[in-house]
């Protein structure tokens, strides 16, 4: 194809290609119309802010305000480490499992494949809604449901209301939304493992490279491309999660600020909460901050992660 | 082959962590959709049973259908979702063969420009967007929902789509063009059949996110008119806190619905992810 092109581009004079720009059009117009114009106003507006009814250029006064004024600075801190305890979390839970069982799924001969991958990817559909109160329900000790099923297997001494105590509840909340979303990382990896030709596999076989040693050996490597679009997924997902936080906590993130994370943050910030009022420039600043950390992870993940791993043609 | 024998612990091993999975995964959904059919004494004297005669009451699901328009908000969530995910794909897709079959000036940067998009969070976006909407009095129409929810999808699905694309034989292509066949033709009869495993992979991550939103309902068409199933679900479970029947029957009226569309769509997903590309 390379070759092909080259000598079209050398070929003098050619016409100009309409082709392109409609193919181009709709997607860009839409895309920049109501997604890059409206975050640039968004990163203008934690530039300004708003004194005496006007918007009054402050330069970079609000950051000053956010990790200074212990107000803000002590909350933004606080939703911060609790936002990576909670990135931490999917990466070591919910990336793992989703491998487990895509490798599970995708051995040869294995009966029932569609009944499993249907139901464990039915978590991912529901919305945070569903799957927040849900939880809610389950975990409260009114209902005890979590603690007659812990005494099920005899660690009913173990059971606490989670959601509501502060060491927990975050844990808890990221456990929640590793069960929910497990699904994304089986589907995605199970999609890549099947496209593994056969020929490699049997060349494996072959070689007496069988079970697990064919996994870790041939078939990790070949899907670590999928690995790290799944990393990246998780990153960017978690640094701008809000709704399960919301829906099981409210907007205060209790108890008492410990399940705080970016994005609920913002909200109260931006749409005020109790006795502080709405403050958009504020809120602007905070999802400047928040652009910010996804585009270190995403610069990371392209320049750093991508580069390296090799990605195979068949 | 031989192996036959020697897979089957191994096979018993992945079914039993299969179904403990499974499990997990279940438990929750039947729990709550099991307890919705039952009556106050019922749902807190033994959770875990399925609905016995004594316990069997609808209570929790008369309130909901007095007092919410489920069946209306569910319409809203259907056209918004249908909607959007149409032009996803179809925009998507279009802007994934253009930037994967042909060399122009700004290929990459229009690529790097429309990939932009995976990594921001249109929510951050949100003042503005309100401002555009308020301008161009779309508040509160589910053509606000769809626009919006068409520039959040569209930036993945090019990403995924034009990998996916450029998997494609560009001979098969340029047999097309020997024959005298048009770009469009091309596209459209030849390319988009050989990537639709991927279109149905796109298509979920599309449309998870979008029916589940509760942000752009909430902000851009929360009137009664506009409301979503979500945004309509969410108020009601605030309204509702200590009636446990009807917030079990709502969460349930909220559940199947969905799993009938994921059925619907998932039979697609899978025989798209396991019928190969090119063979």
């Amino acid at each position: 194809m390379a070759t092909e092109l080259m000598a079209a581009e050398t070929r003098p004079k050619r016409a100009i290609r309409w082709h392109v720009g409609v193919f181009l059009a709709p997607a860009v117009l839409v895309y920049t119309a109501f997604m890059i114009l409206p975050l640039f106003g968004t990163l203008q507006l934690s530039l300004f802010r708003n004194i005496e009814q006007s918007q009054v250029f402050v330069g970079l006064g609000n950051f000053r305000t956010l990790f200074g004024d212990p107000n803000w600075s002590v909350n933004f801190w606080n939703a911060l480490r609790n936002n990576v305890w909670f990135f931490i979390i999917h990466m070591l839970v919910q990336n793992p499992i989703g491998v487990l069982l895509a490798a599970l799924l995708s051995s040869p001969r294995l009966r029932f494949t569609a009944f499993y991958r249907t139901a464990i990817f039915v978590p991912t559909i529901l919305s945070f809604v569903i799957v927040g109160f849900a939880w809610k329900l389950i975990l409260s000790p009114i209902w005890g449901v979590a603690p007659h099923l812990m005494d099920f297997v005899g660690l009913k001494s173990f059971f606490t209301p989670w959601l509501g105590k502060e060491h927990y509840a975050l844990t808890a909340l990221s456990l929640v939304s590793v069960w929910q979303f497990v699904g994304i990382p089986m589907m995605l990896i199970y999609a890549a493992l099947l496209s593994i030709p056969d020929e490699v596999i049997e060349a494996a076989e072959c070689d007496g490279v069988t079970g697990m040693a064919q996994f870790w050996k041939i078939k990790l490597p070949l899907i670590l491309p999928s690995i790290g679009i799944i990393s990246i997924l998780t990153f960017v997902g978690n640094f701008n999660a809000f709704d399960l936080i919301y829906t099981a906590q409210g907007a205060l993130a209790g108890p008492n600020y410990s399940t705080d994370i970016l994005g609920t943050f913002l909200y109260r910030a931006f749409f005020g909460f109790q006795l502080q009022v709405g403050d958009p420039n504020m809120g602007a600043t905070i999802a400047t901050i928040m652009f910010l950390i996804i585009l270190a992870g995403v610069c990371v993940y392209l320049f750093l992660v991508q580069t390296r791993l090799r990605r195979y043609q068949f | 082959m031989s192996t036959a024998t020697r897979s089957l612990p191994r096979a018993i091993g992945a079914h039993a962590i299969l179904l403990t999975y499974t499990a997990i995964a279940l438990f929750p959904v039947i729990l709550v959709v099991m307890n919705s059919f039952k009556s106050r004494v019922g749902i807190f004297g033994a959770p875990l049973t399925p609905p016995t005669p004594k316990t069997f009451d609808l209570i929790g699901y008369t309130t909901v259908i007095g007092q919410g328009d489920f069946i209306h908000y569910f319409q809203n969530s259907l056209v918004v979702t249908v909607a959007s995910l149409f032009f996803v794909l179809l925009f998507g897709a279009m802007a994934a063969f253009a930037l994967s079959e042909y060399r122009f000036r700004g290929n990459t940067m229009m690529g790097l420009y429309l990939a932009l998009g995976i990594m921001i969070p249109i929510r951050l976006g949100t003042v503005a967007i309100l401002q555009l909407m308020v301008a161009t009095g779309l508040v509160n129409t589910l053509t606000a929902l769809i626009l919006v929810y068409t520039a959040q999808g569209l930036p993945l699905a090019i990403f995924i789509l034009s990998e996916f694309m450029k998997q494609v034989s560009s001979d098969l292509k340029n047999a097309g063009r020997i024959d005298g066949l048009s770009e469009y033709t091309i596209f459209f009869r030849l390319v988009l059949p050989l990537v639709r495993p991927s279109m149905a992979t796109v298509a979920v991550f599309t449309m998870i996110p979008i029916w589940n939103d509760l942000w752009f309902p909430l902000i851009l068409a929360p009137s009664e008119e506009t409301k979503t199933v979500t945004l309509g679900a969410q108020l009601f479970l605030g309204q509702f806190v200590t009636n446990w029947n009807a917030i079990l029957a709502a969460l349930s009226l909220a559940i199947l619905p969905v799993l009938i569309l994921y059925v619907i769509f998932s039979r697609q997903l899978i025989r798209g992810i396991t019928s190969g590309a090119v063979k």
